[in-house]
């Protein structure tokens, strides 16, 4: 990991970053992405009363164990825990294209000419790689890329997050070039000396910078492979019940690997949760996915709160956008919603965001804030200011840019950062 | 004492042996290359420095690096054979002749220029699917007729029409931004290796003025779009880059009046950029570096770009002659391996530079590998994407079709069109993924050659291994290296089959497989 070469450029924000370690930050993030855009209406901005072509069977909310506090009926084990998260329901773009809203809402930059912004994750590691002494990669995706989004941007590939593959779910977590089925311990070192005497080339241009890199890359590599690293992928180390609270299925598994990770030290893992883009046959697909998120979110929040990890740890969930209040019901839609960036929810948790508030509200049929809009740059500075990372000051980078950390919206006319449910 | 000295004498002996024993399969001394008038500049500058060119390469380092240049792939056992066989002396050359008028030169080419230009179908380029695949293949079939240089650049800059039915009209989309000053920005950059930040703002603002006119319109077809100039008379007084200033009457197309002087002899940025450029592509390193940024700069090898402008022009803008040119030289046929006297980093642009293969290469070397390519089914870019098995990965037309191996490799994002986007350096990620993913285990398990390979493992180890090392390395292994896996045979107590497998995974994580040399 010494590799991650941080600019002196921005000396003065480390510095300051630095500084600011001796308080309380937060040391790990957790993103749940919901790629495609879930329904407000459907999950933490429930509208009982706007009637059957807005709520469709999901026309029930209940009471959280917070006093005021509704979330949709689909919802019951998070309704159990809000003392443990708080919801933005005034989050707000305007972007009804993916690519664009994802970019926005993971970069905090409205697609436009000139650079491509790196990702929350990748910023959250550009600061924190020098302090980083963990042994597994410090952004981490669980388990597909994003594919329409290069999270690492201008950085560069460095930045650009390991991507584990494989599925938690599954007997044995396969995660890519880590765990390989099949080949016992002894196999690989006798591999991997039998590679080194065949490295002939090698042997013959021993001071060549880039045979350097190459050999510290591959030793680094085999502290992964060969090492205890990778038992931290191992979820048959885990009680039964404990898997069974997360919920049989990729996305709870996902979930408690991510909690096995913050725990190993990672700096920022992203669980790309996709299936949540239903223009067709929408309420089909929620009731499987409302039930399984419900389980695996629920989970994730209790068990690091039990092990004391929620106070270090930020989980932030929402997708790119939400989805239109109104339903669809002609075909070939037959009960769908499309896509809406003018209001949709976002959950956040732990690392110093209070539980049990709401920010912002919507109009009675969720589809416009009318209250305390909330941008995505608010969102993601505040997550920066909780991690310790100034977002007024600057990016480091190696290419030399002078660039803020994350800018304030454009033709600011919201309240900022999330000041009210912040520690 | 003399005891010792005789024990170290006879050490030092067999180390130098050894050492010799492995040079061998990378140089050799004895092949006579003519020397050529690049030759000629380079022996010129090398001894200035007090610098030799290096030992010349072997035949088996000539044919693989030859094959990886122009074909971007690797040669077969079959085509090392007839290679190594054929005595006549100017093999090299004729095999250099024929890479050239193949589809696997024209495709791996198409690539490097896709990369300058930028072609990808979403942000933030947003050129869009069916003008991806039009510009892509119009790139592809220059490049395959052999097109002259100042024509390929007149027409992307000169052209009008749909991006769908005039393909280069492309340029003026693929560019972040439609502003003139983006566009001057593109051009710049593509044709003159020129920053166009670093110009002082009155220079930008000149140059912008020349593509102030070239508007966009849609039309009812998704995604078509009309790129044409805009008819509203419009008088433009401004200057070339070399301060000399002209007015440009309102029926006259600006951008042919740019490109005039883009072409003529008083720009000398336009075939300095190209030759540079192509020596980069060939080379590893250009001989003003970085290839984005020439403007004013100097450089040790000026003589040998003057040289090539030279018959770059002479040659009515045959960039295939200048491939050739460079590919035949003295220079380009050196050895890979550095000898102390080459070490000056003021001169390294006169060797071979050792660098990581491309991401989309290797990936396709590795498909060969296991008789089996890549798919890719996404739903992006919209509306679908579906990329059949049988397409090469250097043949991708669309920079938004992408893939972890891809990205990790370090393909370029096709953002800005910078050579520097491309990232060759190794890192952990690609060693996780080659050392122990179940993607590279596969490939290895299943390869159909290795396996014809591994069949005769119990009949005739080292024609076996002398196979599998032609397969992966494009050369038959050194005694030092077949007493090793003879040993590792014996010893290992692993089955037959799988010392195959485990040779075979050695030689495709070493070095030599990974790096050009």
């Amino acid at each position: 990991m010494k590799k991650y070469l941080i600019a002196t450029l921005c000396i003065t924000t480390i510095l300051a970053a630095e500084s600011n370690l001796q308080q309380k930050t937060a040391k790990s993030v957790i993103q749940i992405w919901m790629w495609g855009g879930p329904s407000q209406n459907d999950t933490f901005d429930p509208k009982p009363a706007a009637g059957y072509d807005y709520c469709g069977p999901l026309d029930k909310a209940i009471p959280t164990n917070i006093p005021g506090i509704e979330i949709n009926a689909s919802l019951p084990m998070l309704a159990k825990i809000a003392d443990k998260y708080s919801i933005i329901r005034s989050m707000t773009h305007g972007i009804n294209a993916h690519e664009s809203a994802a970019y926005y809402v993971q970069t905090g930059h409205k697609p436009g000419i000139g650079l491509v912004y790196p990702s929350l994750g990748a910023i959250v590691t550009a600061f924190k790689i020098k302090e980083y002494k963990g042994k597994i990669p410090p952004y981490i995706v669980l388990t597909q890329s994003q594919g329409r989004f290069s999270e690492e941007g201008f950085l560069g590939p460095l930045y650009k997050p390991f991507v584990t593959g494989g599925d938690p779910n599954q007997k044995v977590f396969a995660v890519e070039g880590i765990i390989a089925e099949g080949i016992s311990e002894q196999q690989q070192i006798r591999r991997r000396q039998l590679l080194k005497k065949l490295d002939t080339l090698g042997r013959l241009m021993p001071d060549y910078p880039d045979f350097i890199f190459f050999d510290q890359a591959e030793s680094e590599a085999y502290e992964m492979i060969l090492g205890e690293t990778k038992k931290i992928f191992d979820l048959s180390l885990e009680p039964n019940e404990i898997r069974d609270r997360y919920g049989r299925n990729s996305f709870g598994q996902s979930c408690l690997v991510a909690r096995r990770l913050v725990e190993a030290g990672a700096v920022y893992i992203t669980i790309n949760y996709s299936g949540w883009d239903t223009h067709k046959q929408h309420f089909q697909a929620m009731q499987r996915k409302l039930a399984e998120f419900d389980q695996g979110l629920s989970a994730l929040l209790e068990d690091l709160e039990k092990r004391g990890l929620l106070e270090s740890t930020i989980v932030w969930c929402c997708g790119e956008f939400g989805r239109t209040p109104k339903i669809d019901w002609e075909p070939p839609w037959n009960g769908g919603r499309g896509h809406w960036g003018h209001c949709f929810s976002a959950l956040v948790a732990g690392g110093g965001f209070k539980g049990g508030m709401v920010v912002g509200a919507s109009d009675e049929k969720g589809a416009y804030v009318v209250q305390r809009p909330v941008y995505p740059e608010d969102l993601l500075r505040s997550i920066l200011r909780l991690l310790g990372i100034d977002p007024d000051g600057c990016l480091p980078n190696d290419k030399g840019i002078d660039i803020k950390v994350m800018p304030y919206p454009e033709g600011y006319s919201g309240l900022g950062e999330l000041v009210e449910i912040m520690r | 004492m003399k005891r010792i000295y005789k024990g170290i004498g006879f050490f030092l002996l067999i180390f130098t042996q050894i050492l010799f024993c492995s040079v061998e399969r990378f140089e050799d001394k004895t092949f006579n290359i003519p020397e050529n008038i690049i030759d000629i500049k380079v022996n010129a500058l090398l001894s200035q420095y007090n610098a030799k060119m290096r030992s010349p390469c072997s035949d088996y380092v000539f044919i693989r690096r030859v094959y990886l240049d122009i074909a971007g792939r690797i040669p077969t056992i079959e085509e090392i054979d007839s290679f190594i066989n054929d005595n006549n002396p100017d093999k090299r050359k004729i095999l250099i002749d024929k890479l050239l008028e193949t589809d696997d030169f024209a495709l791996y080419w198409a690539m490097k220029w896709a990369d300058i230009l930028r072609i990808k179908s979403e942000y933030p380029i947003n050129l869009w699917p069916n003008a991806v695949q039009a510009y892509h293949r119009w790139i592809y079939e220059k490049i395959r007729e052999n097109m002259p240089y100042d024509k390929f650049a007149r027409q992307l800059l000169t052209s009008s029409g749909s991006n769908f039915r005039v393909p280069s009209v492309n340029f003026y989309r693929a560019i972040q931004g439609r502003s003139p000053q983006s566009i001057a920005k593109a051009v710049c950059q593509t044709f003159m290796g020129i920053n166009f930040d670093k110009l002082p703002q009155k220079q930008q603002e000149n140059l912008s003025l020349f593509f102030s006119r070239v508007a966009y319109k849609k039309t009812l077809e998704w995604k078509e779009e009309i790129v044409y100039l805009d008819p509203e008379p419009k008088r433009i007084r401004t200057a070339f880059l070399d301060g000399k200033s002209v007015e440009i009457s309102p029926e006259k197309d600006p951008r042919v009046v740019f490109t005039d002087w883009l072409i003529s002899p008083q720009n000398q940025y336009f075939n300095k950029n190209i030759v540079n450029r192509i020596w980069a592509w060939i080379m590893g390193q250009g001989i003003i570096s970085p290839v984005d940024d020439i403007y004013g700069k100097d450089s040790p090898g000026k003589e040998i770009l003057a040289e090539l402008e030279n018959e770059l022009i002479k040659s009515n803008y045959d960039t295939k002659h200048i491939i050739r040119l460079i590919l035949n030289s003295r220079t380009y046929q050196q050895s890979s391996i550095p000898t102390p006297d080459t070490k000056n980093p003021e001169i390294q642009f006169a060797f071979y530079k050792v660098r990581q293969m491309e991401a989309e290469v290797l990936l396709d070397i590795l498909s060969y590998l296991s008789g089996r390519g890549e798919e890719y089914v996404s739903q992006i870019p919209e509306p679908f994407t579906y990329i059949p098995r049988e397409n090469r990965n250097i043949a991708l037309a669309d920079g938004s079709i992408t893939s972890t191996f891809l990205i990790n490799f370090g393909r370029p994002s096709r953002d800005t069109g910078l050579e520097s986007e491309r990232n060759n350096k190794p890192n952990e990620k690609q060693r996780l993924y080659m050392l122990n993913s179940s993607d590279v285990q596969k490939r290895i398990n299943t390869s159909p050659v290795l396996r014809k390979a591994a069949a005769q493992l119990w009949k005739n180890t080292k024609a076996c291994i002398n196979m599998i090392y032609k397969i992966i390395l494009s050369r038959p292994p050194t005694e030092q290296e077949l007493s090793t896996i003879e040993e590792y045979f014996n010893n290992s107590g692993v089955l037959p089959y799988q010392v195959a497998n485990d040779v075979a995974w050695a030689l495709i994580n070493s070095k030599e497989f990974i790096f050009k040399h």
